[in-house]
């Protein structure tokens, strides 16, 4: 028996493997890979793996992103002597970093940063002949560009923090290292260093679409798997047949909190959301450093950092030990 | 959901599995439990402290709970209170020879300050541990580098609480001798060397940073932040810019600083959190780390850290390289063991939670000669 009250697909298709169309006569030079079925991808999308389209921009991109990857990992393994029990102890530790500050926009020598700008080269090419496939692919299938556009959006968050801030500021040592946890101590010192990221509002916008795009996301998915017992999954015919699913999502939003979206507006809804979080970001980011130096102190002048005027400290708590909770 | 023969082999060969599943549940759900506890840390062992008015978020919230317990180090203090000269006694600087420092006391006390330093740094060697084993009539001879080492500490010892009440004084009568940092040990523990450049074929700020070492306390922040801040008179911690908009090019123009700046400096306050069991709040306002404003009444007792830090490593630490022996040198760079926050405080907000170390002890208050109360 068919049955729709689970987390997981239930129902998986496996039989001769799709292969699209061939419509020029030449699917087989196109597409790659031998196609084949797999139960647990099942579970989660469609059973069937491959083939794949890769194209010359797919071709460009895996080559270019494989060149600035193996640059990062040799990097990072000249860094421990190239011994490979200490590239794996470190590997979370180890980056390639940006160029050292005094180089400015010039181009520094191998070791203090050049093998970064080199390696950031390919990975630009990487990115954008991968964002320019994803077009390719959309106009193939003559569909509507809204990935390519929602991709661009991520890659413009990209391009800000490692192209277009660093040449406004004057610095490629302004740029994102590449490395597990050292890309995350440049995000903490970043926002340190401008006086509390927090305080810059379109970081708040962007936490805002981000959260945002979270909350559509599970309130879509849980309204969908929710009626899906009514057909409520085949969200296409849905759209333009609404049935009694869909009255039914609809009721019990409109009855919840008194609003509804509609099948096909939930999308747009979804589709904005995901597409204004690195948008509104990089905007952000492109002005610290460049507009505002310091947004708490920017926050201060624009009135809405509120001032905080008690005072703090184990003088108001009368002694040391009450300060340190050690007495009431 | 399965395979068939998977549902098949089970209608074939029905069996009750409660009993095993639950086997399974209940030692599943116990390794599960172990290792929370092991990666997060027993919940039991900390607790939150407020450290500022409700509502600003002042808190340290994982307080270690351990340490509002007696610090087992204060039971194993040896102290004597001291003998109160009568005047015209004979001086230690009469009777021994080649007495350079504690010269003005007086035999009695000599001895006493003595005893207590071999109690609080070579209880198990003695005095020879410095004086060699030689009859006492050679005590005089300079022969051992831990002697001469000593009275340097001594010095030391004694400009610190002279000269940095500020610090070591701040919250109350409380300064410092041989024990807060050796704790009976030889050699202090919490010392440290240099241990940068970290990283090969890299040079600038990649070589000092992104490896787990001792000095980054096994962060990808710079190892070197010790080196650079607590060495150097001319080191400035900050990084902020005290306008919303201040141009000019990190690194290349004058007090702009750079996202690396600020990575070392994030360093060097873990260093300093981790060394007294406290988080940024303890001295900071969070949103706003640089704003005098904000900061509580810890962040100058802490300033002032820093600078008697950076003294007694320049003034007293680094120059004494010479005199060491190797195996005392660091294991990277032959350097001379450094001092830094650790050294004393152990973890603890107040080394040895507060216990005043001076009150029996005025010959290590002033290079002076004692006063006795």
């Amino acid at each position: 028996m068919i049955e729709y009250q689970n987390i997981f697909t239930q129902v998986q298709v496996q039989g001769n493997p799709e292969w699209g169309m061939d419509d020029s006569g030449e699917m087989l030079q196109e597409r790659v890979g031998k196609p084949f079925f797999s139960t647990l991808a099942g579970f989660v999308g469609n059973a069937q793996i491959g083939p794949i389209y890769l194209g010359w921009t797919g071709m460009v991109s895996l080559a270019t992103g494989l060149i600035w990857f193996v640059i990062v990992g040799l990097n990072m393994l000249a860094q421990v002597g190239y011994s490979i029990p200490e590239f794996i102890r470190q590997l979370f530790w180890l980056a390639l970093e940006p160029p050292s500050p005094e180089y400015g926009l010039s181009m520094p020598p191998l070791d203090e940063g050049g093998w970064y700008i080199i390696a950031s080269l390919f990975l630009l090419v990487s990115v954008m002949t991968w964002l320019l496939r994803s077009y390719l692919l959309a106009a193939e299938h003559k569909m509507g560009k809204h990935v390519f556009w929602a991709f661009a959006s991520a890659v413009w968050l990209f391009l800000v923090l490692g192209l277009l801030r660093p040449v406004l500021m004057g610095s490629w040592s302004e740029a994102v290292p590449y490395g597990i946890f050292p890309h995350l101590d440049w995000t903490t010192a970043f926002s340190i260093r401008y006086g509390n990221l927090y305080y810059n509002p379109f970081h708040c916008l962007s936490i805002v679409f981000l959260y945002g795009s979270v909350l559509l996301f599970c309130m879509h998915g849980g309204t969908i798997l929710a009626v899906t017992r009514y057909g409520g999954d085949r969200e296409l015919e849905q759209i333009y047949d609404r049935g009694t699913a869909t009255e039914r999502a609809a009721l019990f939003w409109r009855w919840t909190m008194g609003f509804n979206a509609t099948m096909e507006g939930i999308h747009r809804w979804a589709w904005w959301f995901a597409v204004l979080t690195p948008i509104t970001g990089g905007i952000g980011i492109l002005l610290t450093g460049t507009v505002v130096d310091n947004w708490f102190i920017w926050a201060q002048e624009h009135n809405f950092a509120p001032m905080y005027d008690g005072a703090y400290g184990y003088e108001d708590y009368g002694s040391y030990e009450a300060f340190i909770g050690k007495e009431n | 959901m399965f395979p068939k023969w998977f549902d098949k082999w089970n209608a074939d060969n029905p069996t009750n599995i409660f009993g095993p599943a639950i086997a399974v549940g209940v030692v599943g759900g116990a390794i599960f439990a172990a290792a929370l506890i092991v990666t997060w840390g027993n919940p039991y062992q900390t607790e939150s402290m407020q450290t500022g008015p409700r509502g600003t978020g002042m808190s340290v919230p994982e307080y270690n709970v351990a340490r509002t317990a007696a610090d087992p180090t204060i039971e194993a203090y040896y102290t004597e209170e001291p003998y109160i000269p009568e005047g015209g006694e004979e001086l230690a600087k009469d009777i021994y020879e080649n007495v350079q420092v504690l010269g003005d006391l007086t035999d009695d006390n000599f001895n006493r300050v003595m005893l207590a330093m071999t109690q609080w740094v070579s209880p198990e060697e003695g005095c020879a541990y410095c004086h060699g084993d030689v009859d006492i009539s050679e005590y005089g001879s300079d022969d051992l580098y831990t002697k001469v080492v000593s009275r340097r500490m001594i010095q030391m010892t004694q400009n610190i609480n002279e000269n940095w009440d500020g610090h070591v004084n701040a919250v109350a009568e409380v300064g410092v001798n041989c024990y807060t940092c050796h704790r009976g040990e030889n050699v202090p523990s919490d010392i440290w060397f240099n241990v940068t450049p970290v990283n090969e074929a890299a040079g600038g700020w990649a070589a000092v940073q992104n490896r787990a070492t001792a000095m980054s306390a096994s962060t990808s922040l710079p190892s070197s932040a010790l080196e650079v801040y607590l060495t150097d008179y001319d080191s400035e911690v900050n990084v902020h810019d005290l306008e919303s908009r201040v141009a000019g090019v990190p690194g290349l123009t004058e007090d702009v600083h750079t996202i690396q700046k600020t990575e070392m400096t994030f360093s060097l306050m873990n260093y300093f959190s981790n060394s007294l069991g406290v988080n940024c709040v303890f001295c900071h306002n969070s949103r706003a780390f640089y704003d005098a404003a904000q900061y509580t009444p810890q962040w100058g007792i802490a300033q002032q850290g820093r600078q008697m830090v950076i003294e007694m490593n320049q003034e007293y630490l680094i120059p004494l390289k010479d005199t060491y022996p190797e195996n005392r040198l660091g294991p990277i760079y032959a350097d001379a063991p450094k001092a830094a926050c650790r050294t004393c405080h152990k973890g603890y907000q107040r080394p040895l939670q507060g216990m005043n170390m001076t009150a029996d002890w005025p010959e290590l208050t002033s290079s002076d000669a004692p006063v006795y109360e």
